[in-house]
């Protein structure tokens, strides 16, 4: 037989076996964790805080920490990531559009431990007492910090996808650059919502930058200058922690967790066409 | 001629015969090729309706006709570039040497190494130099001799009257030399797999008035040892380079003639509202 | 006279300039970020730079009791598992590349992208707890077991393979950059002209002969760009690598071999430095992860803005 028929159907073969290769790690994940978390979940699991010692324990502090502290987080990321989005599109002049986003594409790629890093000596480390050590208001700012390249990005990007027809129109009518920006906006509203969206349920999925400015409690919210607990925290410091128990904890919040993050981009997928890999 | 490429045995070995899926040489009983009742679509738009017509060894056909009557498509037909088109559709048969292409136990690699094709916009690849762009036809069966290859991509360039342009720019990119010559390098890169009939797709479409001379020039060379198939809107250059001419429209083979009888005394009388400039 | 509210007079312009002023100021955040980075890492690892030296990144001790911090067996750890990562993942990667764009067709196209595309936004300590638990034990400890009864007289496959070691970083690495590495080179494979193909189809090329040569050859830059990227992505990854690289502070020149990376180093210091030298030499770590990846982030970028059309990677 013509052996270049051969290697043919082998390369091709071959291609098949790598997109198996890169989808069943993820069907073990999710099978594991659903089979796993299961098992923890519980009305009980939900709603009471973590419990060192019985067996009533629960995630609702860390749920509350991840909320409060993502919400800190998109607070400083959206309305800055926004604007310098803005920026890129509508104000800068060819070259300082592409500078501008060309160093935000670099902050994207910046290790999510290296921000943390930076939260620690800036905040952390040196803020005056009692606004030091580890607190919630740290680990906001360093999830803001990851935020604000990305929503600039998608942002940027969705707004150019708005035809310049639109802008020389409302120019026209005499309407403020302000304005029709906002005009702009309006009209790609679904993108920037989903840019924020996404960045959001990243963030929410951190952990190694919280080690450094959360650093993790047994306790409920004592406040933004205090440490905090979040999903992620719990699960690392339970799922490594050998206790059987804390271990199938840890699970359930993984579940949580996971079917949190992936419904959303699941839906986020379904709704639009967009890539949900930052690049 | 001969050909080393795998899969291909031109003439009969003595001692054994021929493998199924070779084609048989046989020059004195067939035109080269013969398409024969030839449909074809995309999707639903039927572009080629019951065509069939004989393609002369060794001369020069063109096939002529406004846009959109299925003269490119009628040649993708014959070299099996049609089928990549993924809602395309075909029935007829396209015979070479006398053996239908679209036959079950040929290989369409074969075919297509035995049926050149020169395109509209020259397309040389541009991230290989000059030489390995003549020679990619023989790098992609695999074949690594370099001496050879040197050999084989002289002659190529000689016979597309290239070489003494490139010889001392051999291992510059593809695409750094004009467009005339991106389309001779593209004639060099069909001519070195040795086929015996060049598909040309409207190739001086996209070159400049002194490009399309040079190679209108070479055309009529090339027929001395291959077959050649020109696909052009150009009737100044049917009458000039081709010795036989097809007129096609909306899919149909409308007239098919020697070029002299055909421009100066048509039979149909759609051919002679065309040839006339009556529509375009 | 219309009523138009067309925003004209003083108060008008007036709003455009404060708008017009924000949007700079928060613009101008992001090269401020960035110096931000460099300054604060650099400012802050003085005292370790002048304990240490080029020795922190020389030797091979980091001991917090003596106060002696160095990291090039971290350094190792980062660079080996990330090319472990790449040798692994971006076969995978182009395998999957070249099936969505060349081979799939149009309906299953879409999903499977999707699908792997999930893959990134899988949280990394779910990863992680997911290798701790299930990988490496299932996986990764038997194909260990094999290799080394195959392969056990080469000193890179020496080692008491327990599964939480070096190779093991590599591959979940290498699963955890398959969803960037494939979504670029696909982008780049999606942008090689039609023209192209049909060149090669035409001189008899075997649809595998073809993909190589027409497909790879016009998006080498791109598909390079994106192991640039990947390799980006792996060196700075923390969670997942913590929990199965087995975290020793030596570096044995062997796949099976416990191993650290300078994230996992910082990860399993968090919480517990005290004192001027040693928070410098945390921070000092992140400096030298930060130049890491900064440097093959700039490459990839720098790659893809002169190659790959911009337009490609918002699909």
């Amino acid at each position: 037989m013509n052996m270049r028929r051969i290697l043919d159907r082998v390369w091709l073969g071959l291609a098949v076996a790598a997109v198996v290769a890169a989808l069943a790690p993820l069907a073990s994940i999710i099978y594991y964790v659903t089979v796993k978390g299961i098992a923890a979940i519980s009305w009980n699991f939900l709603t009471h805080n973590f419990d060192q010692v019985g067996n009533n324990g629960g995630i609702a502090n860390a749920l509350e920490g991840t909320f409060l502290v993502v919400a800190l987080a998109s607070a400083i990321g959206v309305p800055i990531g926004l604007l310098a989005g803005v920026y890129i599109s509508e104000y800068a002049t060819g070259r300082s559009a592409d500078v501008v986003r060309f160093l935000s594409d670099v902050l994207v790629g910046i290790p999510s431990i290296v921000t943390g890093i930076l939260v620690y000596s800036a905040i952390v480390i040196s803020f005056p007492t009692p606004f030091n050590g580890y607190t919630a208001f740290a680990a906001g700012v360093a999830l803001g910090l990851m935020e604000i390249p990305i929503i600039a990005n998608t942002t940027s990007e969705s707004l150019r996808l708005v035809p310049n027809s639109l802008r020389e129109a409302s120019a026209a009518l005499g309407i403020r650059k302000w304005r029709t920006i906002f005009l702009m906006m309006a009209n790609c509203l679904g993108g920037i919502m989903t840019g924020i969206l996404l960045a959001t349920s990243r963030v929410a999925g951190e952990t190694a930058p919280l080690l450094l400015t959360a650093l993790g409690s047994t306790q409920p919210f004592q406040g933004w200058f205090n440490a905090v607990e979040t999903m992620t925290l719990f699960i690392f410091q339970n799922g490594t922690s050998g206790t059987p128990n804390l271990v199938e904890q840890a699970w359930g919040a993984s579940f949580v967790l996971l079917i949190t993050v992936l419904g959303i981009n699941i839906a986020i997928k379904l709704v639009t066409r967009r890539r949900i890999v930052f690049v | 001629m001969y050909s080393e490429i795998e899969g291909i045995s031109v003439k009969a070995n003595s001692d054994s015969a021929p493998a199924v899926n070779t084609i048989p040489f046989d020059a004195e009983r067939h035109p080269i090729v013969e398409v024969r009742n030839l449909n074809a679509w995309y999707g639903a738009q039927h572009v080629i309706s019951d065509v069939s017509m004989k393609f002369k060894r060794n001369h020069v056909t063109a096939i002529i006709g406004p846009s959109g009557c299925g003269k490119s498509t009628l040649v993708r037909c014959i070299n099996r570039l049609h089928e990549l088109v993924p809602s395309s559709k075909l029935t007829g048969n396209v015979m070479l040497d006398g053996v239908d292409i679209y036959g079950k136990q040929i290989d369409v690699v074969d075919v297509r190494r035995r049926i050149g094709m020169v395109f509209q916009k020259p397309n040389p690849f541009p991230n290989m130099s000059i030489r390995d762009n003549v020679i990619a036809g023989w790098k992609l069966a695999g074949v690594r001799d370099k001496k050879r290859l040197d050999e084989i991509a002289k002659n190529a360039l000689q016979q597309a009257f290239l070489w003494d342009e490139v010889r001392d720019k051999l291992p510059n990119s593809g695409a750094s030399i004009s467009g005339g010559q991106q389309q001779r390098l593209c004639i060099a890169r069909a001519l070195a797999v040795e086929p015996e009939v060049i598909l040309m797709d409207e190739p001086c479409s996209a070159l400049d008035p002194t490009a399309t001379a040079k190679i209108e020039e070479l055309i009529s060379k090339l027929s001395e040892n291959y077959t050649v198939i020109i696909v052009t809107h150009n009737m100044q250059q049917a009458s000039r380079v081709a010795d036989f001419t097809a007129f096609m429209y909306l899919g149909k083979l409308i007239e098919y003639d020697e070029t002299p009888r055909m421009f100066e005394n048509p039979k149909e009388e759609l051919t002679e509202r065309y040839i006339t400039g009556k529509f375009g | 006279m219309s009523a138009f509210p067309a925003g004209r007079g003083r108060k008008g312009a007036f709003a455009d300039d404060v708008f017009r002023g924000l949007v700079f100021l928060f613009a101008a955040l992001i090269p401020l970020i960035l110096a931000a980075y460099l300054f604060e890492l650099g400012s802050h690892s003085i005292p370790s730079i002048n304990a240490f030296g080029l020795s922190f990144v020389f030797g091979s001790q980091w001991n917090p009791p003596r106060e002696i911090f160095e990291v090039l067996p971290e350094i190792l750890g980062t660079l080996v598992s990330s090319l472990i990562a790449i040798a692994i993942g971006v076969p995978i990667s182009l395998g999957v590349a070249v099936f969505l764009s060349e081979i799939s067709p149009k309906g299953p196209r879409e999903i499977i992208s999707a699908i792997v595309e999930l893959l990134a936004a899988v949280p990394s300590i779910v990863f992680g707890f997911w290798g701790l638990v299930i990988l490496v034990p299932q996986v990764v400890r038997p194909v260990e077991g094999l290799l080394q009864a195959a392969l056990g007289f080469i000193p890179l496959f020496q080692h008491a393979a327990s599964g939480y070691d070096l190779f093991a970083g590599g591959v979940i690495l290498a699963i955890m950059i398959i969803p960037y590495v494939a979504a670029v080179s696909r982008d780049a494979m999606l942008t090689v002209p039609r023209s192209q193909l049909e060149a090669a189809y035409a001189l008899g090329g075997t649809k595998s002969e073809v993909i190589r040569m027409a497909v790879f050859g016009y998006a080498r830059s791109g598909i390079i760009a994106g192991v640039f990227l990947g390799f980006g992505r792996a060196i700075g990854e923390t969670m997942a690598v913590t929990l199965v690289i087995g975290n020793s502070l030596q570096f044995a020149p062997s796949l099976f071999a416990p191993a650290q990376t300078l994230a996992s180093l910082i990860a399993n210091n968090y919480g517990e430095t005290i004192g001027t030298v040693p928070v410098a030499a945390l921070i000092e770590v992140g400096l030298v992860l930060l130049g890491l990846s900064l440097l093959a982030n700039f490459g990839a970028r720098l790659i893809l803005r002169r190659f790959v059309r911009r337009g490609a990677q918002m699909l």
